[in-house]
């Protein structure tokens, strides 16, 4: 059943037609060409716009400096000045703990979750809709949402814990605890996208696994690790680097609860580039800190891609 | 019609495989077995345990995910003393609307849906515009280069929106050759969400499986490209494009740091509420909260289809 008819660019039938129709063919071809393009050139346009020629100028303003209006190369300097910023390595490193225990929360969760409720035999509708439902509301409300619960004192969570007898955290105030409220509110706030990926890859499992492994002797534990994660390994590891791609660029979560507080503690990479920016009017520095990001994300990628091609061959 | 069931198609949104047995009984008639094998699941033991954890996800969940929302909704109604009493109180004691008509007004909220609605708007038409006849051309016209400029379009996926933000801003301060400066008009959200790779990604990927004999008994019969796009490929389509244009409304709805940006006078709801945050009283900061989730929670329970089914829409399964 499976369609997959392609149509090459020589449709055009130039064999049949003789010498004398080569000519014409050429000219058919050309206004297919032309035709085709001017159904893409909208997007292309856009895609020109918006994202390559913004990438070659990020790179290009990052070796430059405005001076006295006038534009003045510069050499490393902007990256020099970038690297030379404490806060520069502070941001490297909030960004990736921020991303460090989103990854151990924000990926496990949702595993978790998805394989709870593929086991539900009831109310499986249900439970899907609820764990999307904050995904569907701008981040900004969430997020105020829970700077009120997380407030040190009259907070919800703390009323709830000191209710429990158990110790009360101070939430964003403390710079301990600041980044993993962070992630506690990022994670509630976006776990439902992957969980239903996930479960959508859980229902693509052949029953017939599970009823060997069972057979084999297998319990529980060993049938989700040694059947339902080597089944869902491909959509696990794309799901992994989507999620570091998107956890390193975290900025609307410090940005609305702690402003990069307290003391600098979830300031993100992001973030600081907005800050160079915006707040102390040097674009070029942040356009070198942009290309940094893009290295260091490219790399990863790239290292993604070159193990998961080895994954695949072994 | 003998083809529906023969085994997995390529078809995009439907699902690939019998829904998951929505119920004990399906489970037991083995229309699909999971972790936990239906026999365990129909002894008497096993059937306490799974009504027990049934119960404890259910309960877990429904708080996990249903009480902050409840605590918005009910918040609004509170006055700010009972917000920040302890202990907390689970109904308002002497519910009040007006934190919501304040909430309205100090918010403008009027204004920032409107606002809002627009940049929506507008993105979804020009992405369905643009990059449908974009994945058209791709697909079915195969104009030279194309898979070029495809790659290149899917190379940008992987590029960290936020690392570009800056020459991004820069750019539509002035847009090169014309020189047109975008800031603050509605052009600035608009254009950019044109350039969507994964939305050309999802729709070429669709009108691939569309057999090209379709297409050809329409050309034979004389439509040209235009004709055939809007007569043939769009009503077959509609699922896709639906996808495509849920996730497009929500992606402005949602975003943060580009209307932060580059709309300062022209907020969106997202980044109006955090504006007016600071000034506010508790209680009607938190109807506001609940205004503004109004209208994607009710999307969202609208379309809860084919947002489900979008997702899988990927096609991440391989």
């Amino acid at each position: 059943m499976a369609v997959t008819l392609t149509r090459g660019p020589g449709r055009v039938d130039a064999t049949r037609a003789g010498s004398r129709g080569q000519l014409a063919a050429l000219r058919r071809t050309l206004l297919r060409n032309l035709r085709a393009h001017a159904f893409l050139v909208g997007a292309l346009l856009c895609f020109v716009l918006f994202t390559w020629y913004p990438m070659i100028r990020e790179i290009v303003m990052s070796f430059q400096r405005l001076h006295y209006g006038e534009t003045q190369w510069v050499g490393l300097a902007n990256y020099r000045q970038i690297t030379a910023d404490p806060e520069f390595w502070s941001a490297w490193r909030n960004t990736l703990e921020f991303t460090g225990v989103a990854l151990f929360f924000g990926f496990a969760a949702p595993f978790a979750a998805a394989i709870v409720i593929n086991e539900c035999r009831h109310a499986q509708g249900y439970l899907r809709v609820l764990v999307y439902l904050p995904v569907m509301l701008p981040p900004v409300a969430g997020i105020l949402l829970f700077k009120y619960f997380m407030d040190p004192g009259y907070g919800l969570f703390n009323q709830i814990l000191h209710a429990l007898h158990l110790p009360t955290s101070s939430w964003l105030a403390s710079k301990n605890t600041a980044m993993p409220s962070l992630v506690l509110v990022s994670t509630w706030g976006n776990m439902g996208s992957a969980t239903l990926v996930y479960l959508a890859a859980l229902q693509g499992i052949p029953g017939e696994l599970y009823e060997a492994a069972e057979l084999d002797g297998a319990n529980l534990w060993q049938r989700i690790w040694h059947v339902t994660v080597p089944q869902t390994r491909l959509i696990l590891s794309l799901m992994l680097m989507l999620q570091v791609v998107a956890t390193m660029q975290m900025f609307t979560e410090s940005f609305v609860l702690t402003g990069g507080g307290p003391e600098g503690s979830t300031t993100t990479v992001v973030y600081l580039l907005y800050n160079y920016a915006f707040n102390y009017d040097k674009f070029n520095t942040a356009a070198a800190l942009g290309v940094i990001m893009l290295l260091v994300l490219g790399c990863f990628s790239a290292v993604y891609l070159w193990v998961e091609r080895r994954g695949r061959e072994a | 019609m003998t083809t529906a069931q023969s085994g997995p198609t390529r078809t995009l949104v439907a699902p690939r495989r019998p829904k998951p047995a929505r119920d004990a009984v399906a489970a037991r008639s083995g229309a699909t077995r999971t972790l936990i094998s239906p026999v365990r699941l129909s002894q008497p033991r096993g059937r306490l345990v799974y009504r027990i954890v049934l119960a404890l996800v259910l309960l877990v969940t429904t708080v996990a995910f249903v009480g902050p929302l409840y605590w918005m909704a009910t918040g609004g109604f509170k006055s700010s003393q009972e917000l920040v009493r302890t202990p907390p109180t689970l109904f308002p004691t002497h519910p009040a609307t007006h934190a919501f008509t304040e909430a309205w007004s100090r918010l403008g909220m009027g204004g920032l849906l409107l606002n809002t609605v627009v940049y929506a708007g507008g993105a979804l038409l020009l992405q369905l515009l643009f990059d449908v006849a974009a994945a058209y051309s791709l697909s079915k016209l195969r104009p030279a280069l194309g898979n070029v400029i495809l790659g290149m379009m899917l190379a940008s996926m992987m590029i960290p929106a936020a690392a570009l933000v800056i020459p991004q801003y820069l750019t539509v301060l002035d847009l090169p050759l014309v020189h047109w400066n975008l800031q603050d008009t509605p052009w600035v959200i608009w254009l950019p969400t044109v350039a969507n790779a994964f939305n050309i990604f999802l729709l070429k990927r669709f009108f691939d499986s569309i057999p090209n004999e379709l297409l050809d008994a329409a050309a034979i019969d004389g439509a040209g490209p235009l004709r055939v796009l809007w007569s043939v490929v769009l009503p077959l389509s509609r699922p896709i494009l639906g996808v495509v244009s849920i996730f497009g409304v929500v992606a402005v709805w949602k975003d943060f740091l580009w209307p932060l940006i580059t709309v300062p006078s022209h907020e969106t709801l997202n980044v109006g509420v955090n504006t007016a945050a600071t000034s506010m009283p508790e209680n009607s900061l938190i109807a506001g909260l609940f205004l503004a989730s109004i209208p994607t929670i009710a999307l969202f329970l609208v379309f809860q289809r084919n947002i489900m089914a979008g997702l899988t829409a990927g096609g991440l399964k391989g």
